[in-house]
């Protein structure tokens, strides 16, 4: 049929032009030698004058790390990684940390301008009504190199810094709560991120506290052959509230990266965390050139009771993506949400979804994933919903649409359902569907583009889950989503 | 305004013929009505006008207003005034009606150099063409013709062609499926726009559609070819006798 052959050369040319976040920012960077051993995590621990305690957790993970081995159950395949061949530290060369923006190099500030951050409080402030503010930690490459709004956040006893940070200022209460969502030797790019983990994000909301902002983080990793490993952990005490998203984007290179991160969410008893994520790392070339490895390990405790963890995801870059936000439900009455829009074109592979673990009584969660495959991809939607002895009345519904573009892409739904209790419910839809020809014809009909078509019948699909945004990010993720599509159809 | 020359048609994938050298014209401010047997190619007909892409013209041209139209793309087509309201019309899943009729209209208008409607303009057009099809707004909210019946669907087939504004309009069996008031409202609508600007092509297999449309021609089809040209006393014709005598004559 002429339309799908012309579907087929579209895709054929897709073009990594296509990515507008490429591009490279030239800043000094100070760097170890490449490789890891013993030395590496030392030298990591020492940069950052982290206690003792924290070097030893670090030394203890990287001991264990040796002994594993790279899980092979996924859905994606990639050579081998040469874990010697990674820089695991790369930081902007300064004389200690930045004291104030000024201090930072105006590369950077420029970079994060580039890509629509703006983290100048004041240009912030000039642009957004107060009740759309948002305050933001930027990491670039293995350092948070500012955090905005700390000091009106502390107002309200919020503390949101980075974790480097955090271990200088609050060691107390990183000591108590990590590594106790994503134990050290959870699975290998876990424990790989305990002994490496360079910087990321911490957050504390204590006690009835909602939060007065968004808070988001964003992630760039600019230099050459560096891994990103970067460890977030989040607390919301009792009956507190905090909505966070993460933006992650990288240059347009050739060789692969990786990005080994590990999230640790907790909420205590009635509190919630939102965490959003829109992640644009780059995804390669149309051949499959490049791209970074995204394998991440994310993970929210509901050790309250009746807290809840929300997950919302837009996963449209990457090279492979490895990632599967979970959540414990622990505390009786607690509820656990996943929604998830992934995805994939070009030569793009994911594999990802989640784990909702019903430990508690009267639990409820709620998995809402919708995979978009165009071009060569493989999306694979991978979840497991389990329900202990003790979770009496769990509940989950879990709804998992897949849309194919084109006919040179796959779609898998893996779900696996463990249930030890006779009175949990669980629910599962599943539905996998081409974006037929017929539709497209039918909206070219009215006058819309065949490129226009697609987007609006995307739009349509993936909706609620664009719904569950913060609305500020989801116009960009309806644009993300379409620039991803770009060229995959005729 | 529309003219259809020695029209040959398989399918694209397969060596099955469906028209056979069609010819067949359509002038300005004519309304003609198509009627054949089940599978004669009225639909394939409409497609194929349209410029869906699972046909293949073998030969013959298709001009609107004197331009060949079968090497324009469907949207292309459609801002150069071509409407089709389908015999099917398919459903967009959570895309909301507004959303979809406000696309469309600016998608035709961007392809015509023309600016984008504003949303008060836009809304005030699609309320008063709503309201006189019946439409309740609550429906215009609802993703597009998802759930929908089947006379609501052509309904809003009608609403779309009220608000494209085309100047050539083919509506394949709009009539089956609507009530008796349904069906007097699209009568209107066509009867309405009958002026040297507007054609129609209406395909029917029920002359009950053209009590209310007074067609100006009735053309016959039967494998993929008109095998009979009268004017509205032809369908009365047909409603007596059926197509007995003009199955044989392809
Ligand atoms: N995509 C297709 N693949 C195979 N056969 C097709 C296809 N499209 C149409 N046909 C065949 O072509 C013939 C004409 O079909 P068409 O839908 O145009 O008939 P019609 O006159 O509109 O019929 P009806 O009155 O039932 O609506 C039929 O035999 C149909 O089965
Ligand atoms: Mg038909």
């Amino acid at each position: 049929m002429p339309a799908v052959q012309e579907t087929i050369d579209q895709v054929k040319a897709i073009d990594v032009s296509e990515y507008k976040y490429g591009f490279i920012t030239d800043v000094e960077m100070e760097k170890p030698a490449k490789g890891l051993t013993e030395a590496t995590v030392r030298y990591i621990s020492a940069r950052k004058n982290e206690p003792a305690w924290m070097l030893d957790w670090r030394l203890d993970a990287f001991r264990r790390w040796k002994t594993m081995t790279e899980p092979t159950w996924a859905r994606v395949s990639y050579p081998e990684i040469d874990f010697q061949d990674i820089y695991y530290y790369a930081a902007p060369k300064m004389n200690g940390a930045p004291k104030s923006l000024d201090e930072v190099d105006p590369a950077i500030l420029d970079a994060y301008k580039k890509l629509g951050i703006p983290l100048r409080e004041q240009e912030i402030l000039a642009g957004v009504e107060p009740q759309n503010r948002v305050a933001v930690d930027a990491v670039f490459d293995s350092v948070s190199v500012v955090t905005t709004f700390r000091a009106e956040l502390a107002k309200a006893g919020v503390i949101f810094c980075s974790i480097s940070d955090a271990l200088q200022e609050h060691p107390e209460l990183v000591r108590k709560y990590i590594g106790t969502v994503v134990p050290v030797t959870d699975n290998y790019y876990a424990t790989l991120n305990s002994a490496v983990f360079t910087d990321g994000s911490f957050v504390f909301i204590p006690k009835g506290v909602r939060c007065p902002m968004e808070l988001s983080t964003y992630f760039r990793i600019n230099e050459k052959n560096t891994g990103q490993f970067e460890r977030t952990l989040i607390i919301a005490e009792e009956g507190s509230y905090v909505s966070y998203l993460e933006g992650c984007t990288a240059p347009q290179r050739d060789e692969n990266q990786l990005h080994a991160a590990v999230v640790e969410l907790i909420t205590m008893d009635n509190a919630e965390i939102k965490y959003s994520t829109v992640q644009n790392w780059y995804p390669g070339d149309a051949n499959g050139k490049g791209g970074i490895y995204n394998f991440v390990t994310k993970r929210g405790d509901c050790r309250g009771k009746n807290s809840k963890i929300s997950w919302t995801q837009v996963e449209t870059g990457s090279a492979i993506t490895w990632k599967y936000p979970s959540c414990i439900l622990r505390g009786d009455g607690s509820r656990g949400e996943f929604y998830s829009i992934a995805v994939s074109n070009g030569m793009q592979q994911v594999d990802s979804g989640t784990k909702m673990i019903h430990l508690g009584k009267n639990t409820t969660s709620r998995i809402i994933s919708k995979g978009i495959s165009a071009g060569r991809s493989q999306n694979t939607y991978r979840g497991l919903v389990s329900a202990h002895r003790k979770a009496t009345n769990a509940r989950n519904f879990t709804n998992c649409d897949s849309l194919l573009i084109g006919n040179q892409c796959g779609a898998h739904t893996v779900p696996y359902i463990e249930s030890k209790t006779s009175t949990a419910t669980f629910e599962h839809e599943a539905t996998t569907s081409k974006i037929s020809e017929d539709q497209l014809f039918y909206c070219m009909q009215r006058g819309l583009s065949a490129e226009d078509a697609t987007a609006l019948i995307v739009n349509g699909f993936v909706k609620d889950v664009l719904q569950q945004l913060p609305m500020e990010f989801a116009v960009e993720a309806q644009k993300l989503i379409s620039i991803s599509l770009e060229g995959s159809v005729g | 305004m529309l003219d259809i020359r020695n029209l040959h048609v398989k399918i694209a994938d397969e060596d099955k013929q469906i028209l056979n050298g069609l010819t067949l014209k359509v002038h300005r401010g004519e309304v003609a009505a198509i009627m054949g047997p089940n599978g004669s190619g009225k639909s394939t007909l409409s497609y194929v006008i349209a410029g869906k892409p699972d046909y293949e013209v073998t030969d013959g041209e298709v001009l609107l207003d004197g331009v060949n139209i079968l090497e324009m793309a469907p949207d292309a087509r459609a801002a150069a005034g071509l409407f089709l309201a389908f015999q099917y019309p398919m459903e967009i899943p959570g895309v909301a009606t507004m959303t979809f009729l406000k696309a469309a209209m600016n998608a035709q208008r961007k392809q015509r150099g023309q600016a984008e409607l504003t949303t008060p303009d836009f809304i005030k057009r699609v309320n008063k063409a709503a309201e006189l099809l019946g439409i309740p707004k609550d429906m215009l909210r609802r993703p597009l013709n998802v759930g929908f019946s089947g006379g609501e669907k052509k309904r809003m087939e009608i609403l779309q062609m009220t608000l494209l504004e085309p100047k050539m309009s083919i509506m394949d069996e709009t009539d089956s499926g609507l009530d008796i008031d349904a069906l007097k409202i699209v009568a209107e609508g066509v009867n309405a726009r009958r002026d040297p600007a507007h054609a129609f092509l209406v395909i029917t297999h029920y002359q009950r559609l053209l009590d209310y449309i007074k067609p100006d021609t009735v053309h016959v089809m039967s494998r993929g070819q008109i095998v009979k040209t009268g004017g509205a006393e032809l369908a009365l014709e047909l409603e007596a006798n059926g197509y007995r005598d003009y199955q044989s004559a392809a």
